[in-house]
């Protein structure tokens, strides 16, 4: 755990070396698009409402000057599958953002949101003997955290405190200066796939650009799709992208869980292809022009043309009606609900106090999805769209965008994450000075 | 499978800028890039030229004659060339003078010429006290003069030298009728104290055509020379007190009229007449016959 600690740190500062040349790049990897904004940071200034332990690593105001999408190639299921084509497609959206906001960029923030994410709830506690807790305890006290097996194909992601408790008093944000005698800590841990972090990495670096952070995409729509009651008081974020679909849970204002579902909405095109022995592009036409989830009885008369280029005559002018359009998306879509049923019910999500749910993503423009998603997954679905952030063009402000949006909240106001705090103090040689002194009073 | 050999013709277009379009357009945005580029290279590119063609001395030697070349035909436009000299302010014998001292070769452009060396070389003519020597109009080199104003004359031996109220001297004479205006004075440094001289002479006024001139004493003192080689001795300080005082007697007994060669006024406390040899005889002489008697 200490080089992850090590090279997490090396990120951060990376992140103030972005933050003071003012200028720092969002890279949204997905399946479907690669999206880039960039960034121009206007100075550090204080978020109003900043609770819990301030932000260690800065926050700031910030200013989208360049926003640019490309179709995304050579990623699957949210990971980066051949790395020729990827890093030609994060060039292509880079080149293109960097034009418009006319500066270059060399840090750049990524999400990634396949990798087979797998959260963790660890729990820490040490003795502080009656002391005030100081900033180094709180460093302490996450160190103490038991990390499980999580195995050494897998990187930690996101570690960020979600909770602190002093002796028997729990729910604090912040801890520091309060007298007690244990200090206990809930740590929330996000880990995914090391290769598939090490490919993003590889790809992000053979375009000349320096990585200044990691996300998961699930934590970042959730950020930018969920308001803040729903943050606070307890709701999932359903992130249905095009090759994966990412679920967070937020519970007092802390993503508590994150897992994916490695379907999306390339998949419901693939059926739709199959289905209608159509070509992905022309599927992905069809899907996007006349897709549904709920069949009407207009919807059996309303013909598609599927049109085709063979030559064939009879096949070049196949329609298809919309009703058999939606028979094919229908069960695709209902098979990834499902699953996302399955995921929320195995994290525990119906004790939390408010289950909002909250589907954003490019697949949630679904006509017709709030219905059938109110049907798996409880009644309080609604469809998310991205907060507005300033300067964001009108074309990057749809559902499609919130994990791109999620990520510039993120960039500019980052949460606290385990490798914030300092190191803890055990390693200091003064700590183990005043021990042995301790240990003199207590034994003469 | 996806094909790992890139096919000439994709049947999507995805527009991808290549590596090195991709770094050059990085590189366009970076503003130390962009001002090497736009302004480093060019000169650069000039500085290497201009010393290529600067190293070769047939190119430099072209550079400076064809400089010099232009320089001169400017300088020779006949707007800038002076063809005369003309002095005002002069008698004919200072224009003389002027002109043989101004020696230049016309016609000169006026770039070629040092006005201040001429100013000074006509100024250090004894007989001009100022000079002011400029490039007139009509292409003249114009040098005014204001001829130093002859007060006394010195004589020197058999030299008479004209004297300025500086004491500078401004020309010789001939001969002494030549300005008989003129006071005459004589002896070693004389014209050193020629204000004090010129004093004298304005209270000597009373004696009239009677005076001669002043001699200069051992750099130190005056004695006014009067016809029928009369002196009167003057003392070092306050000499115009002493001339005074001669006058009032002159005045009042008629003393120089009298027998007197000398009238010895060098201390002021104790003025002391000296007779000519006759009258010191007759005196004598009387004296005697009195003593007889």
């Amino acid at each position: 755990m200490r080089d992850l600690y090590d090279s997490q740190r090396a990120m951060r500062n990376m992140r103030k070396a972005a933050m003071q040349r003012g200028v720092v790049a969002i890279l949204d990897i997905g399946t479907s698009k690669i999206a880039c904004l960039v960034l121009r940071f206007d100075g550090t200034e204080d978020f109003k409402n900043a609770d819990g332990i301030g932000s260690l690593a800065g926050q700031s105001q910030f200013r989208v000057i360049g926003a640019a999408t490309t179709r995304s190639r050579g990623v699957r299921f949210g990971e980066v599958d051949a790395m020729q084509e990827t890093e030609r497609a994060i060039r292509t959206a880079v080149q293109a953002a960097q034009k418009m906001a006319n500066v270059r960029v060399d840090h750049v923030i990524a999400c990634l949101s396949g990798a087979r994410p797998s959260s963790y709830g660890l729990e820490g506690a040490i003795d502080i003997d009656g002391g005030t807790v100081s900033d180094s305890d709180i460093g302490r006290v996450m160190a103490a955290c038991d990390v499980p097996d999580y195995g050494t194909d897998r990187e930690v992601l996101h570690a960020q405190p979600i909770n602190f408790a002093l002796d028997h008093r729990s729910g604090m944000l912040d801890p520091r200066g309060q007298v007690g005698n244990k200090l206990t800590t809930d740590m929330h841990m996000l880990t995914v796939d090391r290769v598939a972090l090490q490919n993003l990495y590889f790809c992000v670096k053979r375009c000349d650009l320096e990585l200044a952070g990691l996300a998961s995409s699930a934590y970042v729509s959730g950020i930018s799709s969920l308001v803040e009651d729903e943050q606070e008081l307890g709701s999932a974020c359903i992130d249905l992208g095009g090759g994966s679909t990412g679920i967070s849970i937020f519970m007092r204002k802390h993503m508590i869980y994150a897992d994916a579902v490695r379907m999306g909405g390339d998949h419901v095109t693939s059926d739709i292809s199959m289905g209608l022995q159509v070509p992905m592009a022309t599927a992905e036409r069809i899907k996007t022009f006349y897709g549904g989830v709920m069949a009407t009885g207009m919807d059996d008369r309303e013909m598609i043309e599927i049109g085709g280029d063979t030559g064939d005559w009879e096949h070049d002018r196949r329609t298809v009606s919309r009703a058999e359009l939606i028979g094919i998306m229908r069960p695709r879509v209902e098979e990834i609900l499902e699953e996302v049923r399955l995921r929320l019910d195995a994290a525990g999500f119906e004790h939390l106090p408010s289950q909002q749910i909250v589907l954003t993503g490019g697949a949630s423009q679904i006509p017709g999805l709030d219905g059938l998603a109110a049907k798996i997954l409880g009644q309080q679905v609604r469809l998310g769209r991205p907060l507005r952030v300033q300067g964001l063009p009108q074309a990057a402000t749809g559902p499609a965008f919130s994990g791109a949006v999620g990520l510039t909240l993120f960039a500019a106001h980052p949460q606290d994450e385990w490798w914030d705090f300092e190191i803890p103090a055990e390693t200091y040689p003064a700590r183990s000075l005043k021990r042995a002194v301790r240990w003199f009073k207590d034994n003469w | 499978m996806r094909a790992l050999i890139a096919k000439r013709k994709s049947t999507t277009r995805d527009p991808a800028p290549s590596k090195w379009r991709y770094r050059l357009q990085r590189w366009m945005l970076t503003p130390t890039f962009v001002a090497t580029l736009r302004l480093g290279i060019p000169l650069a590119l000039i500085a290497i030229i201009v010393t290529t063609f600067f190293s070769d001395p047939d190119n430099r030697a072209m550079i400076s004659d064809t400089l010099a070349e232009a320089k001169t035909s400017l300088q020779h436009r006949p707007e800038f060339m002076v063809h005369q000299l003309k002095v005002e302010g002069a008698t004919p014998q200072i224009e003389e003078q002027v002109r043989r001292v101004v020696q230049v070769a016309f016609p000169i452009s006026s770039f070629n010429l040092d006005l201040e060396s001429l100013k000074t070389n006509v100024s250090s003519l004894n007989t001009v006290s100022q000079a002011v020597v400029k490039v007139g109009e009509d292409s003249n080199l114009v040098v005014v003069v204001t001829p130093r104003e002859p007060v006394a004359i010195w004589r020197d031996g058999s030299v008479l030298n004209l004297l300025d109220t500086e004491g500078v001297f401004s020309g010789a004479l001939e001969t002494r009728a030549d300005r008989p205006d003129l006071p005459l004075i004589a002896g070693e440094g004389a014209f050193a104290s020629i204000q004090e001289a010129l004093r004298l002479f304005e209270r000597a006024e009373p004696l009239g055509p009677r005076v001669r001139g002043l001699v200069r004493i051992g750099e130190r003192r005056w004695d006014l020379v009067l016809d029928r080689d009369q002196r009167i001795q003057l003392p070092s300080d306050d000499p115009s007190a002493a001339l005074d005082r001669i006058i009032v007697l002159n005045a009042a007994h008629k003393l120089l009229e009298r027998d007197v060669a000398v009238v010895d006024m060098r201390n002021a406390a104790r003025p002391t007449v000296r007779l000519t040899t006759e009258a010191a005889n007759a005196l004598r002489r009387v004296s005697e016959r009195r003593v007889d008697q």
